[in-house]
């Protein structure tokens, strides 16, 4: 696993950047329905969203925000390593090709539908252009009262030290809710995505956060299907992962061979079960809460 | 979107491998007539979307034509996991020397595809023994890769070229169709040399379909699920009377599991996604108002960027149009809620603070009934 990807390096930077927590982010698909309700979202919390890309739509402003034909264009001026991407699922494979060759770094994959195979070539495609992507299916990335790249609303979220990995993105809202109530600020949220294939898997996802002072402790909301869940917890009893850690698993209930709204949640025989996973975390001493209201109570007795 | 038996033998058929003759008989003359063309004994098999046909006792061997009627309506009338076989497969009978078992699947946790091979087929996977596990590339399996694999299995000779033959034709459906799975349990080695398929799970990509006008011929949706799908809503229907609308899928899972917690059970799990409008919500009511077992609704919506208030309009509208009659057990947090606390004053729904509270109105409320 690579150790060397600097999420907040990337997301926020370092404190004497010039541009400290102000890192410039393009918008893909900026004047959609969707990208433009939530550039303007993004835009009221604070994230720096400099450049927009619409082919066709070169030259137009959005909110103030110059929009460009191409990534090339958009980032010739500003230098900017992150992509918010809202292009439909049918074009996000080109987007995001497109994305890497002209140097981002970071791709936030906000659609869902994308075909498997096409988030398979852009996680390939990615890893030999040493960039990220994060989804796609995913509601985002977070840095509260700092900035957002995503969907979520704001609301929910309060800086803080505890990090939310989430499969789902409403419960990823959910959660972070009743931790900022119970006094759990969050210092990263990051959506994995629902998808069967995601940019960032748990595992990688701990990683770039498992060795910061201001990290005290890591909440995972799985759902059923696949084994991230599985790996991630032999993962952190291999590298002895010392911080408090609470999980939350989705679909305890569900039937097999259905999938649950996710093209990710679906079980097939043992593969992809709840218990299976509730199983391993159990072995790596990561305690699994049976509601999201639950969570802090969990993490509570952990971190005290 | 999982294809039935005789979907994947038509697409593999396409692909140029090796079949058994069959005929899908939904009636028993039909099933008479495809017999007695293929002539006794022949093999009937329940055509059904879930697993564990086998084992259910859903594939039988029918010896004569006096064999025929029990066993054929026996199958069509059984059952397997709570799901009903669309047809029944009327299939010839093959001469086996061996069986082995090729499957190409989406790989999660590698994040690409792999070729699992046994020289046991025909029984559980995993209890099978002499297993090889090949890396696939995206593009396919290479001849020069299936060869190895073969030799590593002990293969020489006619086998080693069939086998070949047989991967590579395998994995270029599977890069071609974009499927998830392409299944064979068991391919048959005949007294000819050459490798048969004897069954077919092949699983597709749903979200690839829009570059598969081809495939659209296997969808097996119900007439609800349709609605749904329409809508943009994400809907499984399952065996209870209490139905989960919410927005998103693990926000509707894990309400669903706090059902189950709670002693109630689920009738339906329906996703309305993220644009949570009056419109919407009224639509997915009206999908769940055609699930007869209802009775209670409970709603599970994160808002935040939503405006509950419109969320509740959709319930007051559904009442009104007489669209349901059952309770509304809602949990709205988000924006404007307390206007949709007023607009919901004096209906049938009732709003609560808490999810936990919600659930156990709705469970009780059930069970009183």
């Amino acid at each position: 696993m690579s150790n060397n990807f600097d999420l907040f390096d990337i997301l926020i930077g370092k404190q004497n950047d010039s541009d400290y927590k102000k890192k410039p982010v393009i918008i893909q698909g900026i004047t959609g329905s969707f990208g433009s309700t939530h550039t303007r979202l993004m835009k009221a919390y604070g994230t720096n969203i400099i450049a927009g890309v619409t082919p066709g739509k070169g030259g137009q402003r959005f909110e103030d925000i110059p929009v460009f034909d191409s990534v090339k264009d958009a980032i010739r001026k500003t230098g900017a390593k992150i992509s918010g991407m809202f292009v439909p699922a049918p074009y996000f494979l080109d987007a995001a090709l497109e994305a890497i060759d002209n140097g981002i770094k970071l791709l936030i994959a906000i659609p869902e539908h994308v075909p498997i195979r096409d988030s398979i070539k852009v996680y390939e495609y990615a890893k030999s252009a040493g960039a990220r992507m994060i989804g796609p299916n995913t509601p985002g990335v977070i840095v509260p009262q700092v900035m957002k790249v995503g969907i979520m609303p704001g609301s929910p979220f309060k800086e803080g030290s505890t990090v939310v990995f989430s499969r789902s993105g409403t419960l990823m809202y959910e959660v972070s809710y009743h931790l900022t109530q119970a006094g759990f600020g969050q210092k990263l949220c990051l959506g994995i995505g629902g998808d069967p294939i995601n940019g960032t898997n748990l595992i990688e996802a701990l990683d770039m956060v498992r060795h910061r002072n201001d990290v005290e402790s890591a909440v995972i909301v799985g759902e059923i299907g696949g084994d991230a869940e599985e790996r991630l917890a032999d993962y952190l009893i291999e590298t002895r992962f010392s911080k408090p850690v609470v999980a939350y698993i989705a679909g305890m209930s569900a039937p097999k061979e259905k999938r649950m709204g996710h093209a990710g949640a679906i079980i097939y025989g043992s593969y992809g079960s709840a218990e299976s996973k509730v199983k391993h975390f159990a072995k790596a001493g990561v305690a699994v809460a049976k509601s999201p209201a639950q969570i802090p109570k969990m993490l509570a007795n952990r971190t005290h | 979107m999982r294809l039935f038996e005789y979907q994947g033998k038509d697409l593999f058929s396409q692909y140029g491998i090796r079949i058994p003759t069959s005929y899908v008989a939904e009636s028993l003359e039909e099933a008479r007539k495809s017999a007695s063309k293929l002539g006794y004994p022949v093999v009937l098999k329940s055509q059904l979307s879930v697993g564990g046909r086998g084992k259910a006792g859903a594939i039988l061997k029918c010896n004569n034509e006096g064999e025929l009627a029990g066993k054929f309506s026996y199958l069509l009338t059984k059952a397997v996991n709570g799901e009903l076989p669309r047809g029944i497969l009327v299939e010839e009978m093959v001469e086996i020397k061996k069986e082995f078992y090729l499957s190409l699947f989406l790989d999660r946790t590698k994040r690409s595809y792999s070729l699992l091979v046994s020289t046991e087929g025909g029984i559980d996977i995993e209890k099978a023994g002499n297993k090889t596990i090949l890396n696939v590339p995206i593009d396919g399996i290479s001849n020069q890769d299936a060869e190895d694999l073969g030799l590593q299995l002990g293969m020489s000779g006619n086998l080693l070229i069939s086998f070949e033959d047989f991967a590579i034709k395998l994995s270029k459906l599977m890069v071609e169709k974009e499927a998830e799975l392409a299944e064979v349990n068991p391919a048959a080695l005949l007294n000819d040399g050459s490798l048969i398929a004897l069954d077919a799970k092949v699983i597709i990509d749903d979200n690839s379909l829009f570059r598969h006008p081809e495939l659209r011929k296997f969808q097996h949706v119900s007439e609800l699920e349709s609605q749904a799908e329409k809508s943009g809503f994400s809907l499984v229907e399952l065996e209870g009377d209490i139905a989960i609308i919410g927005n998103g899928a693990g926000l509707v899972m894990s309400t669903l599991d706090m059902v189950s917690e709670a002693g109630g059970k689920a009738g339906a799990f329906l996703d309305f996604g993220g644009s949570a409008t009056t419109q919407t919500i009224y639509e997915a009511i009206k999908v769940i108002s055609k699930i007869k077992r209802i009775e209670a609704v409970v709603v599970n919506l994160f808002g935040g960027i939503v405006k509950t208030n419109l969320v509740a309009q959709a319930i007051v509208d559904a009442y009104k149009n007489n669209l349901i009659n059952v309770p509304v057990f809602a949990r709205i947090s988000g924006a404007e809620s307390d206007r949709a606390k007023d607009l919901l004053m004096g209906s049938q729904a009732k709003l609560f603070d808490s999810i936990e509270d919600a659930i156990t109105s709705a469970v009780d409320t059930v069970k009183e009934d």
